[in-house]
């Protein structure tokens, strides 16, 4: 899971090494063959990568799929038909759907009203407390799954879904708050002080002058917290005991664990069902997130 | 009461971008807003209002992240079981102790180095700067097909791709094929080699964090210095060694500093693939602990191998805060 707070190297000032020209320029024949050995190298390693995501959907549409990815011969829809079922799709789903989505809710807010004080007003305690966040983020929070345990059973939060929308949420909190303060960081304040003089309070002026104005940032966190929950397997797995209370990341297990008995094809077309929703997410944030990796940006600091 | 003309002028929408703006971030001498700004009288009274929206936030980190961890270095000290015993009792270094003389721990440790160094470090790190720097010079379709497969491994949630890579090293599984038709030998990799297979897997599913990183990196090198460098007869090797590598020698450090952090705790990958097995030959420090913890249920001492991870996790992380310092 990629929590990360990234920094660009920025080069050297100085001026411009003058651009040369005669001799030295590279003839265009040799760039072209350079460009096209570059392309067979990605080639290459994109059919690597692929591979394993072939099986997937290869055998999402086969009738008769086993474990190597080929095309099926026999295409049908029936490992689809399979799986939507109330007790392996629309239940773990629903689950997922209403933890991940709490959790998530719980994240945004309480990180969009962290951040308000951090990044409008200077105080001694900003900075340690950015730093604690900082170190916070990359602590590994596999780790403490078994004290988690531990203490959610001796306050009676174990296998309950609000403590663990509680507790992830808690664990998305930390970077959730380090991006929201920095995107806050580019809302000019002078739109805000005009708010003010309108008379409108602190908490105002956050919900109707600078969230609307930081939008792109809301959804950039929301939707990241919301994809790293989704694919949460450890913690629904450490603190939800009753089967009919387990989100997708971990019914899937109940349902497709033995894979000596496993039907391939349906594993594979529920696999595709429980990514879709993280990855069209990602596809829907990919250009703030991607392109540029403005995430490095946004987390300078 | 707020004036209905107030909200969101059409402003400056992007907020990556506007994000960007330097020196906006430690706030400095920043004004305290006009005095038409109902102040209360007392500054400590007011300091304290102005903190109040952190709350709720420090509340649940305390609750749910500071908390586990201090009760955690407290059973780490304890014999606490999970079933039978309900008193437990403080055995002091006791657990750190059996740790430090137990097969399993010490197995587990170094398959957890293994894991580490060859997925994160070699496999994620170097790959995904190759990556970066081939779709530099690569044509536009290349490159954006090649991204989107990538990152697509990335974005599958961990228990799928756990399942996909489990198929791939079966023995019948996709990688065997390609094998046979290359007349290479095939063999049963979760069984033979299972921690390489699981070091694979996580290569193929963290490798597009490193090439997203580098590739921002890459382009934010200057085409002068390059070619200049090309222009003093400066090969692709020696270019790379001497002029990029030191040009993002920030990146690099982050970035190997946060796979790293992030191949320490992966849980969910190893225990789709093998369980880490056969026999304990893939049980990373995670899966030793829960182990312990679970199906042999010695609570105390499950955490106490915890609370070691923890301690390495928090060295790292000491470590790379350090480097970000002039940041933040």
């Amino acid at each position: 899971m990629p929590t990360s707070t990234l920094t660009r190297d920025t080069p050297p000032p100085g001026p411009p090494a003058p651009r040369r020209r005669g001799p030295g320029r590279r003839p265009a024949s040799r760039r072209n063959s350079r460009r096209l050995a570059a392309d067979l190298c990605l080639l290459l390693a994109a059919l690597a990568f692929v591979l394993p995501l072939a099986w997937l959907l290869f055998s999402s549409v086969d009738a008769d799929s086993g474990l190597t990815a080929r095309p099926p011969t026999d295409v049908t829809w029936d490992n689809f038909d399979a799986v939507m079922t109330t007790d392996i799709t629309f239940r773990p789903l629903l689950n997922s759907l209403i933890l991940c989505g709490s959790a998530t809710a719980i994240t945004v807010v309480a990180a969009a009203l962290a951040a308000y004080p951090l990044s409008r007003y200077s105080s001694r305690l900003n900075r340690p407390f950015m730093l604690t966040i900082l170190f916070t983020t990359s602590l590994p929070i596999t780790a403490i799954m078994v004290p988690v345990y531990g203490l959610f059973v001796q306050i009676n939060l174990i296998d309950t879904m609000s403590g663990t929308a509680f507790f992830l949420a808690s664990s998305q909190l930390p970077f959730a708050i380090w991006l929201m303060k920095n995107f806050m960081d580019g809302v000019p304040k002078v739109l805000e002080e005009a708010a003010w003089t309108d008379g409108a309070s602190s908490m105002q002026a956050l919900v109707r002058v600078i969230l609307p104005l930081m939008g792109p940032g809301v959804v950039v966190v929301t939707v990241f917290s919301f994809i790293m929950m989704w694919g949460n397997f450890f913690v629904p797995f450490m603190l939800l005991l009753s089967p009919d209370q387990m989100p997708a990341s971990v019914s899937i297990f109940e349902l497709f664990g033995n894979m000596g008995s496993v039907v391939y094809g349906e594993l594979a077309a529920f696999s595709i069902i429980y990514s879709a929703p993280a990855v069209l997410l990602y596809v829907l944030i990919a250009r703030r997130l991607g392109g540029g990796f403005a995430l490095g940006g946004a987390v300078k600091g | 009461m707020v004036s209905k003309h107030t909200p969101a002028p059409a402003g400056p929408r992007d907020a990556a971008g506007a994000a960007r703006v330097p020196g906006q971030a430690g706030g400095g001498r920043r004004r305290t807003g006009p005095s038409k700004h109902p102040q209360p009288p007392n500054s400590v009274l007011r300091a304290l209002l102005r903190a109040l929206p952190v709350g709720p936030s420090v509340v649940l980190m305390l609750l749910f992240l500071a908390g586990p961890i201090a009760y955690c270095v407290w059973i780490a000290f304890t014999d606490l079981q999970l079933s039978g015993q309900a008193e437990s009792s403080f055995v002091g270094l006791e657990n750190f102790r059996t740790a430090f003389g137990d097969e399993g721990f010490i197995n587990a440790v170094w398959l957890t180095l293994v894991f580490t160094i060859l997925s994160s470090i070699v496999g994620q790190n170097t790959l995904g700067l190759a990556l970066a720097s081939l779709m530099q010079r690569a044509s536009k379709t290349v490159r954006t097909v090649t991204g989107a497969i990538v990152i697509t491994a990335w974005v599958v949630p961990e228990v799928v791709a756990g399942f996909l890579l489990y198929a791939f090293f079966r023995r019948e599984g996709t990688l065997n094929s390609v094998l046979d038709w290359l007349h290479l030998p095939s063999q049963n990799w979760l069984y033979t080699l299972p921690i390489l297979a699981v070091s694979f897997a996580n290569i193929w599913r963290g490798t597009a964090f490193s090439m997203l990183v580098y590739s921002a990196a890459l382009s934010e090198i200057p085409k002068e210095i390059t070619e200049a460098a090309e222009v003093d007869g400066a090969g692709g090797w020696r270019k790379l060694w001497h002029v990029t590598l030191p040009m993002i020698r920030r990146s690099i450090a982050t970035n190997l500093m946060l796979n790293t952090l992030q191949t320490l705790s992966v849980f969910g990958l190893i225990w789709a693939m093998t369980r880490g097995g056969p026999g304990d030959r893939s049980q990373t420090l995670p899966l030793f602990m829960y182990e312990q913890a679970f199906k042999n249920n010695l609570l105390g001492y499950g955490t106490a191998v915890a609370l070691l991870l923890l301690l390495v996790g928090a060295l790292f992380s000491l470590v790379y805060m350090r480097m970000l310092r002039t940041e933040v």
